[in-house]
Formats: structure tokens, C-alpha cells, sequence
């Protein structure tokens, strides 16, 4: 295998004495998709923000294209969060200004693109996500599949190497889920890296390249898809899935 | 004389009210600049305040806090008559026009920095990791993000503060600058009437009553919002 995209290795995270991550080794190659799965409180979003630094490891490395984030300098810090995109569950997307806006803000402040571009780029990665026509909306006045859509298009736009999503789709009505799933879908197709936290299993089924199951803060057992739904080793894997399945 | 040209002669004598006009007016524009000024530098001061404790330095919110605390505890007369009437036996004598601004705008200031502090705690989380996420620094986190969202939340109970301390610049009666309230007390000692005080009630209404009627129209505003 030719050297990941994103590379976790030995991580570990405690809150106080609360042990939530213990030895996580993980390995994305690039473009491909893993979707971690695993039940509440076993420590998927803890890893994810480790690997942005929203949260700050214990210990262990995590290296992006190569590069350590964890011991990086501040300043070095916000530069390698351009290349790690995030999407929230919550959107997050900024109420005080319009779409377009708050997919420029970060490329002009950040990136330190000049605004023409910035715009120009944001109208394309709102073309992408299907919402150009929203444009000048305020976020508020959209549906929560489209505010996850411009929160898709607010981290594309700064050309990330990874992207990271927290339960992308589970603050959505069902209806509004597949929108999302699809533009994920798309950006896959385009061989983007994708670390993803969630429990649409139909739609790991048919886009994952491998499946991740955690618990306890580790890494309890991966595969393929078809493997780890149809046949998991594990028997807290078993007992997770039929408890999902129920 | 009957009873209604009694009371029109003691409140609104027109000899009077014509007599003092000319001052009466310096008198505005005196409270009106003592009024912005003290506005500017309150708010300018206390939005600084807020923005420093958001960096959560221990020893700078330890004194940023004491002087929130102090500056809403103290009433500002006691300050007034202290550095103008204290001052001077230190040999330090200071304008009583700038006395006013100073303890005005600091208490404005202690008020403004808490009103502040409110609106950026209540910014959620969220808004701060997705700002951060996308390579913001914290600085520019705090100015595009956090800031002008904690300012939509402060503005209603901000401009209720700023009038109601805007106000107090009569209290240059008691230092000698002649605002609204000093040239009206001044004029009625001279005359023996109460009418320099109606011309004076006139006269704030005049200056105050647009900013009380931007205050309805901002709560107005903010109440469609929820
Ligand atoms: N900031 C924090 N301080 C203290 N404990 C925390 C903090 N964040 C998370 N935890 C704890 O860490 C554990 C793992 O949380 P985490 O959010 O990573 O789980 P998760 O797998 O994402 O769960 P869910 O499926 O519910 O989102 C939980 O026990 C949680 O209470
Ligand atoms: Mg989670």
C-alpha cells in the first residue's frame, strides 16, 4: 500500500481519568472511503476531532499526507486544518452572514485567496453541492439537508486532502438524508478521502471501501462491508449490528 | 389668579423660558458631546474588556473582573466627587468636564465589557469549532465569527444601559460643568421659578427621547427574531 492520506497511530485520549481512546491505529489510503461505526460513547467523534486537534490527543501521532498534526505549532496547526475538512453533525453553518459568504470566509481569512476568486470558488463548490441558486439565502431560511450541504461546500472549497464527517445526516428528517448521502456520494466518485462517522448502513454498504467497528476507545474489528454486516467476527461487532438491525 | 395661570406662570413663563433660551442651548450641546463622548469611550473600552477575557489569560480576567465588578457597584457620584473634589490634594486638579467623561465612560465601560461577555458566552460551541476547523485563528475566530454574533444578543440591553448612563451627565451640576441641568438649577436660583427646570425637562427629552425610541424599535426587531 503506497503511503496513506491520513494515518492515526497509537492514539490516545483521556478526559481526566475517563479513558476514552486506547490505541487507535487507523490507515486511509488515499481515496478511500471508511466508515466508522460502533455504539454512543465508544469514542468515533473523540477520534475524528483528534484529527483536526479540536480535541488534543493524549498521545500518539496522526499524520496528514505524511505530516504530524499533533505536535505542530500553533500557526502550523491552523494551516494543516486546511487540509482536513469537517463536517458536523449540528451544520454549524455562521446565521450572520449569507451562503455564499460563509463558504468565502475561511478561503479569504485562511487560505488568504483574494475575494473574486474566493467567491467564484464558492459558487462552484455551491454548484457541486446543488445550492448555487441559494447563494445569497441567509443559512437560517434553508432545510437542515441543505445547511449540511453548504457545510460540505464551506470545507470542500479550501481544497482539503481529507474530510472528516460526524454523523453527517443524523440531525436530518429522513426525506432530507438522502440529498446529503448523494453529494457525499459524488465527492467520493472524485477520489476524495473520506473518514466518516455514521450509522446509514445501506449507504456503507454500497460506497464504503471498508468499515471500522469501535468500542470501549478501540478498534475492535474492520472490513470490508459486505464482511463485517454479512459475516462479523467479532462478537460485540454481532451484538452491535443485530442491535442496530432490531 | 386662577389655579391654570398659576401653574402656567411658575412652569412655562415665556419671559423666562426666552431669556435663558441661548444658554440653554450651550447647556445641550455641552451634555450632548459629554454624552457622546462617555458612549464612546464606555463601549470602545468594554467591548476591548470582552474580547481580552474570551483569551482566558487568569491574571488579566482577575482584574478584568474586579473592574467590571467595581465599576457596577460603585455609584458614579461617589467617583465624581472623589477625583474632583480628592484629586486637587495631590495637586492634581482635573476639568470637571473630563472628570465626567472619565467615571461616566468607565462605569458605561464595566457595564458594556459583563453585556458583552454575555453575548459571547452564549455563541455556541459549534460556531467556535467550525471557525477553528476551517484554519481560523483564535483571534479571527473572536472577530468574524463570535463577536458580531454576541453583538446582535448585547444590542438591546447595551443601548437601555447607554441611555440610562448617558443621563447621568447631570450629574456635572455637582462639578460645575454647565450641561442641561446646571445651566437650568443656575437660571432658576437667579429667577425663583421653576420654568429654567420645565425648559430643562424639555431639553433632555428633546436629546434623549430619539435613543429611547431606537431602544423600542431594536427590542421590536429582536422580538420577531425568537
Ligand atoms: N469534552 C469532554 N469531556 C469529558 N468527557 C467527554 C468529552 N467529550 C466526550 N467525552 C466522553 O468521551 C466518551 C466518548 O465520547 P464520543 O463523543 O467520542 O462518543 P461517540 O462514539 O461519538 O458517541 P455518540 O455515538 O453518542 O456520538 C463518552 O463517554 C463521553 O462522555
Ligand atoms: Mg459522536
Amino acid at each position: 500500500m503506497s503511503r496513506p492520506m491520513l494515518e492515526i497511530v497509537a492514539l490516545e485520549k483521556s478526559f481526566g481519568d475517563l479513558k476514552v481512546l486506547r490505541d487507535i491505529n487507523l490507515r486511509v489510503a488515499t481515496g478511500e472511503m471508511v466508515f466508522v461505526i460502533g455504539p454512543s460513547g465508544s469514542g468515533k467523534s473523540t477520534m475524528l476531532r483528534c484529527c483536526n486537534r479540536l480535541e488534543e490527543p493524549t498521545s500518539g501521532a496522526i499524520l496528514i499526507d505524511g505530516k504530524d498534526i499533533v505536535g505542530c505549532s500553533s500557526s502550523a496547526l491552523n494551516r494543516m486544518r486546511l487540509e482536513v475538512g469537517m463536517v458536523f453533525q449540528g451544520f454549524h453553518l455562521y446565521p450572520h452572514m449569507n451562503v455564499v459568504a460563509n463558504v468565502m470566509l475561511a478561503q479569504i481569512k485562511a487560505l488568504k485567496r483574494p475575494k473574486d476568486e474566493a467567491r467564484e470558488r464558492a459558487l462552484a463548490m455551491l454548484d457541486r453541492v446543488g445550492l448555487r441558486h441559494r447563494a445569497e439565502t441567509m443559512p437560517t431560511q434553508l432545510s437542515g439537508g441543505q445547511q449540511q450541504r453548504v457545510a460540505i461546500a464551506r470545507a470542500l472549497a479550501l481544497d482539503p486532502k481529507v474530510m472528516l464527517f460526524d454523523e453527517p445526516t443524523s440531525a436530518l428528517d429522513p426525506e432530507l438524508v438522502g440529498s446529503v448521502l448523494a453529494v457525499m456520494k459524488d465527492l467520493k466518485d472524485s477520489g476524495m478521502t473520506m473518514l466518516v462517522v455514521s450509522h446509514e448502513m445501506g449507504f456503507a454498504r454500497e460506497a464504503a471501501d471498508r468499515v471500522v467497528f469501535m468500542d470501549g476507545g478501540l478498534v475492535v474489528e474492520e472490513g470490508p462491508p459486505e464482511q463485517i454486516f454479512a459475516n462479523p467476527k467479532a462478537e460485540r461487532t454481532q451484538a452491535f449490528l443485530s442491535r442496530v438491525r432490531a | 389668579m386662577d389655579g391654570l395661570d398659576r401653574f402656567l406662570t411658575t412652569f412655562f413663563n415665556a419671559r423666562i423660558f426666552a431669556r435663558y433660551l441661548p444658554d440653554m442651548l450651550a447647556g445641550v450641546w455641552t451634555t450632548i458631546w459629554l454624552a457622546a463622548a462617555v458612549i464612546a469611550l464606555g463601549l470602545s473600552l468594554g467591548l476591548l474588556l470582552a474580547c481580552l477575557r474570551a483569551y482566558g489569560w487568569r491574571l488579566a480576567n482577575f482584574f478584568i473582573i474586579c473592574f467590571a465588578d467595581m465599576g457596577r457597584a460603585l455609584p458614579p457620584l461617589v467617583l465624581i466627587l472623589i477625583i474632583y473634589f480628592g484629586l486637587p490634594g495631590l495637586g492634581l486638579r482635573v476639568p470637571g468636564p473630563l472628570v465626567l467623561i472619565l467615571v461616566l465612560g468607565t462605569v458605561l465601560a464595566a457595564f458594556a465589557e459583563e453585556i458583552f461577555w454575555a453575548g459571547l458566552t452564549s455563541v455556541p460551541k459549534g460556531q467556535w469549532e467550525a471557525g477553528r476547523a476551517t484554519g481560523l485563528g483564535f483571534t479571527q475566530t473572536l472577530v468574524q465569527i463570535a463577536l458580531p454574533q454576541a453583538a446582535r444578543l448585547a444590542l438591546p440591553p447595551l443601548v437601555n444601559r447607554v441611555l440610562a448612563i448617558s443621563k447621568m451627565t447631570a450629574l456635572g451640576s455637582v462639578i460645575g460643568v454647565s450641561e442641561i441641568l446646571s445651566v437650568a438649577s443656575t437660571a432658576q436660583s437667579f429667577t425663583g421659578s421653576a420654568a429654567p427646570l420645565t425648559m430643562g425637562a424639555i431639553a433632555y427629552v428633546i436629546v434623549f427621547l430619539p435613543l429611547v425610541v431606537l431602544t423600542r424599535l431594536l427590542e421590536r426587531r429582536f422580538a420577531w427574531k425568537v
